[in-house]
């Protein structure tokens, strides 16, 4: 027996322990080891899509390229060549990085500098809070605290700008027709798939260059990063032979100069006043007590101001600011009911309940503070089932789009509600509920993430139908989370849904509009 | 042959309890004890330990967060010890941990925590000096007992990454008086969250997260002589690898969490009762990183006993074998 013990347990011991740390400790993305980017389409029509801000896919003009047979081309083309002579393992993993999709990448590095800023400013000495200089962005706290707001207006001005941009590029495509360089120089090597789209302007530098201008206003502290990674991009679409110079020169400036109308916008969409005055916020106090009601107030230590109580007035993409008012929901339960104590009775219930699957539900969906927020979390959902359609560069802007348009305005509509009504968390009205994640500093009614998922879903069902089931599912989810979590009443996640489904509606109706089909 | 007094104490060499991290409460159990059950004896019992901090180090920053208050936590556990010979013990423990904060609207957690396997080996005892010296090698494993939440910091009960601890411990008595010196690496497999993204110092698209090795240094040194062990520590933690806790962020699993923590152990049976044990230990911590000020107490009852058949505990100094 002692001898048995003596060689089995050390034996044992290691057995287990190699088991798991055989394997390597480095974890890898899901979307790290993508193929290329090969549409089923080309959409080469796409250039009589209906732009969201440009008058016309020409309102922008790009000159005509140079011919393929000139000595400047060919010039451009021995570029190409001198790279491929000797690359480098970092160059080849560039092209393939940068060939699984150019709005894909995009719109992973914004989700990841929205991550980076999603933190709420830590408070001055004398228990007021500082607010973020966009002209001072790297001194503390960084501008900008990239929270759900800021953070849905930021993907929807991106896309969209990338969108229009692309309408453009490709209107220019089919105009001056002039092919990708091994098309002209079989000679040359082609680190991507092949296509017969037309190479001038090039896609992927339309899609760098209205980020980048985007990014500029909304990430000015990450100007580096963003530089670097365009750098990249474009590089990477020479190395790989898909682009010549003059090709992407072409594209970044289209795409620049598109997304300057949409940074013009942006200055005037009443976002940099969003965050109020004090003034502003005791008038929402004031307004409620007045209306009889128990106002919300900040559940933080020391108490901070509510979360960009002005973002409700917010100009919307896909509607007018009367329309937006208009999809403001009735009323929350007055705070003294009896239904508003049965729905608060409710949520201190599911807290007491806190099941492991609830952690798992109310984690997957917390999207709080250091994440890409709600609206992050549906861009990468969407992003992974755009990505089984190879859709053409157009067509992922086009969804993305109408992906982020919807989150946007379903945020406008939902801070206009919230602020509107000023309605307080459950864990005011009865302190004795502790919430599974941190409760979001802006009044309950109605729930952002229910009102983004809403939204989302309803838009995404349209753009891919047969996953529509699993879409609603995700967001009936992503909604109960916030009654799981404790932080949200049930009127405020059903009435959210509601109301997002109906933000999501008007996406719905200018995809149908748009010229590109499904 | 020489009488081994180390040998001869028939203390239960424990598990430790050192509570790493913290801006939460992970407990890494850990034997750095320099003395070894005797042959076929186990000793066994419960141990409570309650560790808090209002501190905490964001980074290298320290600071309070008055949205916690005070992060407490309880530790109910199961060790034990058991002599395969005088020269081989094994150990284990298992633990159930609750965690509150006194402030602010977050939850509380509670559950099965980690257990730990660990065998101890005494190559060489040798009397140097006016001295005994021994060396002893550990090899320990851990893992997680339930599907505990560890992506919810300071609150989680735990870390959940399974664990493989190799030390070599060097241990050396004169007299009465006695010093113990141990370095330990600790091999730390990669956990599994419940959000599907998340963002260190750049962004991962997975719910796997890599989690840093981490390597501990433990010193102690006191009185050990028959009925009372009397001991003082100083030891340390340091995460190889991981990342600060940003401007008023949460902290994540795989921080860089480092702590050096300063303590005193007691144990100690009465002479009528050598079958019972107490143990009594509490610690602070006077530097650290991602991790909170956390002051601890410890205490457990063990009981001893030789499960040799047909004999009674063996009250009388036993022989090393050689």
């Amino acid at each position: 027996m002692k001898k048995l013990l003596y060689y089995t347990l050390p034996l044992l011991v290691i057995a287990t322990v190699l088991v798991p740390f055989a394997c390597s400790k480095t974890e890898k993305g899901r979307t790290d080891d993508l193929p290329a980017l090969q549409p089923d389409k080309s959409d080469l029509e796409a250039g009589s899509w209906k732009p969201i801000l440009l008058t016309s896919a020409n309102e922008f003009s790009i000159s005509a390229p140079i011919a393929t047979n000139t000595p400047e081309y060919i010039a451009q083309m021995n570029e190409i060549k001198s790279w491929q002579a000797s690359l480098t393992d970092e160059e080849k993993n560039l092209v393939k990085y940068w060939s699984a999709g150019a709005v894909l990448r995009w719109n992973e590095i914004l989700r990841e500098l929205v991550a980076k800023h999603n933190l709420p400013p830590y408070q001055n000495e004398d228990g007021t809070y500082p607010v973020p200089n966009a002209n001072n962005p790297l001194a503390y706290p960084q501008f900008p605290f990239a929270n759900p707001p800021y953070a849905a207006r930021a993907y929807a001005y991106v896309s969209a700008a990338q969108y229009d941009a692309l309408v453009a590029a490709y209107y220019y495509k089919k105009l001056y027709n002039r092919p990708a360089p091994y098309k002209v120089d079989a000679t040359i090597n082609v680190l991507v798939p092949q296509t017969d789209l037309p190479a001038y302007p090039s896609e992927d530098a339309v899609v760098a260059g209205a980020a980048v201008e985007m990014m500029k206003l909304l990430f000015p502290g990450d100007q580096e990063y963003i530089q670097q990674k365009a750098e990249e991009h474009k590089r990477a679409r020479i190395i790989a032979g898909a682009n010549v110079r003059s090709d992407i020169e072409a594209g970044e400036a289209l795409g620049k100069a598109v997304a300057q109308k949409f940074v013009t916008r942006a200055r005037g969409d009443r976002a940099g006043t969003a965050g109020g005055t004090p003034t502003d916020w005791a008038k929402l106090e004031t307004d409620c007590i007045a209306r009889g009601e128990t106002p919300w107030y900040s559940l933080e230590v020391p108490k901070r101001p509510p979360m960009l109580p002005l973002f409700g007035k917010v100009k919307a993409f896909l509607f007018d600011s009367l329309t937006a008012i208009s999809l403001r929901p009735g009323p929350p339960p007055l705070t003294a009911s009896k239904k508003m104590q049965d729905e608060t009775d409710e949520i201190y219930s599911l807290t007491q309940n806190d099941t492991r699957d609830h952690y798992r539900i109310v984690h997957y969906w917390a999207d709080g503070a250091g994440t890409s927020t709600p609206s992050g979390h549906w861009d990468a959902i969407a992003a992974e089932d755009f990505i089984k359609k190879n859709y053409s560069e157009v067509r992922w802007a086009r969804n993305m789009a109408l992906l982020n348009m919807s989150l946007m305005d379903a945020a406008i509509v939902c801070w206009d509600a919230k602020y509107f009504y000023f309605n307080p968390r459950p864990c005011q009205l009865n302190p004795k509920i502790k919430t599974l994640t941190g409760v979001p500093n802006f009044p309950a009614y109605i729930s952002g993430h229910s009102t983004f998922s809403g939204a989302a879903a309803t838009i995404l069902s349209y753009i891919i139908p047969d996953q529509s089931a699993t879409y609603d599912a995700l967001a009936r989810e992503a909604s109960l989370s916030r009654m799981y979590a404790g932080i949200h009443y049930r009127a405020d996640c059903e009435v959210g849904l509601e109301t997002g489904k109906k933000v999501g509606d008007y996406a719905v109706d200018r995809g149908k509009a748009d010229g590109a089909g499904n | 042959m020489k009488q081994s007094r180390k040998t001869s104490l028939r203390y239960c060499p424990l598990l430790y309890l050192f509570l790493i991290v913290g801006t939460h409460s992970a407990l890494a159990q850990t034997d750095i004890d320099g003395i070894m059950m005797s042959k076929k004896n186990l000793c066994i019992g419960p141990m409570y330990g309650y560790s808090s901090w209002k501190n905490y180090w964001e980074g290298t920053l320290k600071r309070e967060n008055l949205n916690l208050g005070t992060v407490s936590s309880q530790m109910y556990s199961v060790m034990g010890a058991y002599g395969v010979t005088d020269k081989l013990n094994i150990l284990f423990s298992a633990a159930y941990v609750r965690t509150k904060a006194s402030a602010g609207t977050l939850h509380g957690m509670k559950g099965f925590q980690d257990a730990s396997l660990w065998a101890k080996y005494v190559p060489l005892e040798k009397k140097i000096g006016k001295g005994d010296l021994s060396i002893i090698g550990l090899a320990g494993v851990s893992a997680p007992l339930s599907n505990y939440v560890a992506d919810y910091l300071p609150l989680s009960i735990g870390l959940r990454s399974k664990t493989l601890s190799l030390r070599a411990m060097a241990d050396y008595q004169v007299g009465k008086l006695f010093a113990t010196l141990s370095g330990t690496y600790v091999f730390r497999d990669n956990i599994k969250i419940d959000r599907d993204a998340y963002y260190t110092t750049e962004m991962h698209n997975t719910n796997k997260v890599e989690m840093p090795d981490a390597l501990s240094f433990n010193f102690r040194a006191g009185y050990r002589h028959n009925d009372i062990i009397a001991e003082a520590f100083l030891d340390n933690w340091t995460t190889l690898g991981g990342f600060d806790i940003t401007r008023n962020n949460m902290p994540f699993p795989s921080n860089k969490m480092n702590a050096t923590r300063l303590g005193a152990n007691v144990k100690y049976h009465t002479p009528n009762l050598e079958w019972l044990q107490l143990v009594v230990n509490g610690s602070h911590v006077i530097a650290g990183r991602n991790v909170g000020q956390s002051t601890s107490i410890n205490a457990g009852l063990f009981i001893v006993f030789s499960v040799a058949k047909k004999q009674v505990p063996d009250s009388s100094p036993k022989k090393v074998q050689q």
